[in-house]
């Protein structure tokens, strides 16, 4: 788990996994807050490159964290997001606060 | 000619197709997953797109962690892992009609469950988008639900349709 997480300069990249559902999700969000308020990293990148199946509990994940963030100017990235990752975002109007990189 | 007959009797042997399954499973979060893919390998004799999977995945996702996380609350005294959610699905003709059933603490304001982004556990990190997930994924969405006792969530998807609505658009 802990090698899905690294920071790169004011970044922190969190590696999501195959499936993104709530069973994942709990760690995944306690993990990423224990790196922003360790590490006091600005910006949150999410990698969807091996993602294959996300359901709400992903939207749950990402808005947690970008609220947390973003009351101090940080942004948040998605990145490697498939046709479905991009759709499942998008029906949410997630695009419109995050960023939605190719 | 021989194309016609050939499609006559793609469209019979469609209209025949009836096939149902049960599932009964502890509600513990590490089923999401068997849940999902046990419905979607299910109705595979359909010939579904991958889009119409992804939809079916997505939308029983989010119908069994409902179950799971609201249904059995454990703020509402069940203790985790000790009640069942069940499947019932049913093939019909080329409509998929899947009831997620769970006799947990049931629903107070079903209208405003609904709601896209209102949720009861905001500090879970819920977004509140599951009901709006399985009425953009699936074709027909009901919820039957009473305070005490338990819950019904009923979906229907045609399947094998959106390949050629995306031909056509």
């Amino acid at each position: 788990m802990e090698e899905d997480f690294k920071v790169i300069d004011n970044y922190l990249m969190v590696k999501m996994p195959e499936e993104v559902d709530h069973h994942k999700s709990g760690v995944i969000s306690k993990t990423a807050d224990k790196y922003i308020i360790n590490t006091g990293v600005g910006n949150v990148v999410f990698d969807f490159e091996d993602t294959r199946f996300m359901d709400s509990s992903g939207i749950g994940i990402i808005l947690g964290r970008y609220k947390k963030i973003a009351c101090f100017g940080g942004k948040v990235f998605a990145i490697n997001a498939d046709s479905r990752i991009k759709r499942t975002l998008m029906i949410c109007g997630l695009h419109k606060v995050i960023e939605i990189l190719e | 000619m021989e194309a016609e007959k050939v499609l006559k009797e793609t469209v019979r042997s469609k209209k025949e197709l009836k096939n149902e399954m049960r599932l009964e499973f502890d509600a513990v979060s590490e089923n999401e997953a068997f849940a999902r893919v046990a419905v979607a390998a299910f109705v595979t004799p359909l010939n579904p797109t991958m889009e119409e999977i992804s939809d079916i995945k997505t939308a029983i996702s989010e119908a069994v962690t409902n179950a799971i996380i609201h249904g059995y609350d454990t703020e509402s005294g069940y203790v985790e892992g000790e009640r069942k959610v069940y499947i019932h699905c049913l093939v019909l003709h080329d409509v998929l009609h899947v009831e997620v059933i769970d006799e947990g603490k049931g629903i107070e304001n079903i209208e405003q469950a609904m709601e896209p982004l209102f949720t009861t556990k905001p500090e879970m990190d819920r977004s509140g988008m599951g009901f709006a997930f399985m009425e953009a994924f699936m074709d027909d969405l009901e919820v039957i639900s009473e305070p005490g006792m338990g819950t019904t969530v009923l979906m229907k998807k045609k399947l094998g349709t959106s390949s050629w609505i995306q031909c056509e658009e």
